[in-house]
């Protein structure tokens, strides 16, 4: 937004964003070889997953990002149209519903505008805190009313259908784990696009006015509830085409998928990737299925070191990750990486040894109650028995050096960054 | 009669129960803006503790401690963390309290285990105190009323009658002037804060084993006590009574009727087949859709009268 845009002119001299079309295609690129590079079935299932969140935490902050909403209710979207596009899955299957598997995630995205057209109205009546604590509510009535209806949503069980459904198309079955790769890569780089394209048109740029200033909107002349109405609503469209592929994807549709856990999930994806720019909530989304998918294979308190991450986002880093990356990029262009590379090596390697400490108590503890006192066990080796408190005291104390150590190299690299911001800041005046 | 009087008994203690977490999340909210998303989770570490003393000393020794131990947690929280938020603004912080919660429910799951937790009505409050129509009613249900009230004339008293509320009660309104009158508000703010994660753990102590003490009781009561909020108008502590006490009765009656859609439109003769969506609308009873009342209820509140029933402000 350069004062020029504000005189009027008609003629305006835009040159191809060559940047832009380079770093779409280049995406588009890597979603096609990725593939290629990890093949294992758990590589493909994880990259699939990751697809699907990248949606879902992208619509997620069309709300918390662009119009400032905070939802606490999203998976309603999401979970509805996973919902509608089993159902239409079985309806292909037995002949009453004439699409192509492809389109199914069309459906999802359908339904997931209807409830948000539904619920968004009597929504986004409200903002701030407010409209928090509606979507909490909204969000705990559909999934209380999703145990009550077991005809459609299964009950405890779910619903579950088959992709492998209707003709193949071009020798496509949607069986192996890979064609559902590529469709839900296909999904998710149009709906980026197209998510990307709306933050481009009158309606994202009054969305964004109505996050910063809605009495200053509401004088322009916007009214600022059907602003909100109509970005909950879209967002409620790519949220149900998120929806829908997770239905092709899994084949199940659970009330887990309209609940709680599941809304939490996409505000904290959407935040540590950061909300102030697009591809925030894309870093978030990765970062956050691979502690879903990998992470939970590994230690029952992947939720406790997720949690730990977000909070410390929220303290310290609170425009997320992509904010530190643009930061740092900012730093770089002028040149003064050189001064920052050693604190931030001193920062990681005393985070490394406070994170050793920390996860070491942890574990332990959720070893101790799990076997009800005593038990022992070994980590790359070295056994460690629960008994003792040895084990206990020598954990506490490599936590207490690596805090310290953190604590010291924090408070360096902090001189330095605030030196470097400073003369930044006087270079730009 | 006999239903109708130990529902609405039932009715009001889970009523004043509800009051006490939403008392605390109002005068946080009205004092410092903040939403505490955590306030339940305090709830349900007041529980926790309660059990845990209780299994090592006693129940009654639990009932101070553990409220006062909670206090001292939410103090911490306020001092060391969202204080430092609060420069970035209410989103930060509200997510910060919701971080918390999720960090909160991991550690009960770390701790406590993932299993519901045997806490249990102590041994001399668990006869029944009276009979109504040969129904008992529980002694410990009265001895929660009791605390309740307690509690809300004692919370009363200290807002309207002591020094420290006068100040609390200007700094909600005025928080510049009293600053500049040589009160330390960040420190009066820690101490609501802390003040209103006790009256949580305090709900949690004699809650939890009225109720259930598991790791999902937080997200259970937590939403509720929104709609509570919501209900009764964002920041005022009169409608935040009224609408517990509405939610409690509400819940509590709604669990004895088991009249349904399908028995009001029977003599029109309008029905559905069973097994489809509609026909299970019209079979489900006003029993089985308790636990969704209290969001309907919220939903036409909004429609209707989007301040609550005594909001000020239309936030």
């Amino acid at each position: 937004m350069s004062a020029g845009a504000n005189l009027g002119t008609t003629i305006r001299f835009r040159p191809l964003n060559v940047g832009r079309y380079f770093l779409w295609g280049s995406f588009a690129l890597v979603l096609a070889v990725l593939p290629l590079f990890f093949s294992a079935g758990f590589a493909i299932t994880m990259m699939s997953q990751m697809g699907i969140f990248i949606i879902a935490a992208l619509a997620y902050n069309m709300l918390l990002g662009e119009t400032g909403l905070l939802s606490f209710g999203h998976a309603v979207y999401t979970g509805l149209g996973s919902y509608f596009a089993i159902h239409a899955l079985n309806w292909i299957a037995a002949g009453t519903l004439p699409l192509p598997v492809a389109l199914v995630p069309l459906v999802g995205g359908l339904f997931g505008l209807l409830f948000g057209l539904l619920f968004g109205y009597i929504i986004t009546k409200k903002a701030g805190t407010t409209f928090a604590m509606i979507t909490l509510g909204i969000g705990e009535m559909v999934f209380a009313a999703s145990l009550m209806f077991p005809s459609f949503f299964g009950g405890e069980g779910g619903i579950s259908a088959n992709r492998v459904v209707g003709k193949p198309f071009l020798g496509i079955t949607y069986g192996p784990a890979i064609q559902v790769y590529y469709l839900i890569a296909l999904w998710t780089f149009v709906a980026m696009i197209a998510m990307f394209a709306l933050t481009r048109t009158p309606l994202g740029r009054v969305a964004n006015a109505v996050r910063d200033n809605p009495e200053r909107a509401e004088f322009i002349g916007y009214n600022t509830h059907i602003v909100r109405f109509l970005m909950f609503a879209l967002s409620g469209f790519f949220a149900g085409i998120a929806g829908g592929l997770s239905a092709i994807n899994f084949e199940i549709v659970s009330a887990e998928s309209v609940g709680a856990q599941r809304s939490g999930g996409m505000l904290l994806a959407a935040y540590i990737g950061g909300v102030g720019v697009f591809f925030g909530p894309v870093i978030g989304a990765i970062i956050f299925t691979f502690f879903l998918v990998a992470m939970s294979n590994m230690t029952k308190a992947w939720l406790l070191y997720l949690g730990l991450f977000f909070m410390a986002i929220v303290m310290f880093a609170p425009g997320g990750i992509a904010s530190v990356i643009l930061m740092n990029l900012r730093v770089w262009k002028a040149g003064f990486m050189n001064r920052l590379w050693k604190p931030y090596a001193a920062l990681a390697s005393a985070g490394v040894i406070a994170l050793g400490g920390f996860v070491a108590i942890v574990e332990m503890t959720y070893k101790l109650s799990d076997s009800g006192g005593g038990g022992a066990f070994s980590v790359f080796g070295i056994p460690i028995d629960l008994a003792k408190p040895l084990s206990w005291i020598v954990a506490g104390l490599v936590l207490a050096v690596g805090g310290f150590l953190y604590r010291r190299a924090w408070v360096a690299m902090k001189r330095e960054w605030d030196d470097i911001q400073s003369i930044l800041a006087e270079r730009a005046t | 009669m006999e239903f109708f009087l130990i529902s609405m008994l039932n009715g009001v203690t889970y009523g004043l129960l509800l009051f006490m977490l939403s008392s605390g999340l109002t005068l946080i909210f009205s004092m410092m803006g903040v939403l505490n998303f955590a306030h339940a989770s305090f709830y349900m570490l007041g529980a926790y503790f309660a059990y845990q003393i209780s299994v090592k000393i006693g129940f009654w020794p639990a009932l101070v401690i553990a409220p006062l131990a909670v206090g001292a947690i939410g103090m911490l929280v306020e001092r060391y963390g969202l204080r430092k938020v609060h420069k970035y603004g209410h989103v930060p912080e509200l997510l910060f309290t919701f971080g918390l919660a999720y960090l909160i429910e991991e550690a009960v799951h770390l701790i406590w285990g993932r299993s519901a937790v045997d806490y249990r009505v102590p041994a001399e409050l668990s006869g029944s105190l009276f009979k109504i129509y040969g129904t008992a009613f529980p002694e410990y249900r009265g001895f929660m009323m009791l605390v309740s009230v307690l509690m809300l004339v004692s919370l009363y008293l200290v807002l309207t009658r002591t020094r420290i509320g006068l100040v609390i009660q200007a700094a909600l309104t005025h928080p510049d002037t009293v600053e500049a009158l040589g009160h330390n508000v960040p420190r009066v703010f820690m101490l609501v804060f802390g003040g209103g994660c006790a009256l949580a753990g305090l709900a949690g102590v004699i809650g939890g084993n009225a109720l259930v003490t598991e790791p999902g009781m937080a997200l259970s009561l937590g939403a509720i006590m929104f709609v509570v909020v919501v209900l009764g108008g964002l920041g005022s502590l009169a409608g935040a009574f009224i609408a517990s006490l509405l939610i409690g009765l509400l819940q509590t009656f709604a669990v004895g009727f088991d009249g349904s859609l399908g028995r009001l439109f029977a003599p029109l003769g309008i029905s559905f087949p069973s097994g489809t969506f509609l026909g299970e609308l019209w079979g489900l009873t006003i029993s089985s859709a308790a636990p969704v009342l209290p969001y309907v209820l919220m939903v036409l509140m909004l429609i209707f009268r989007p301040r609550g029933l005594l909001g000020t402000r239309d936030v």
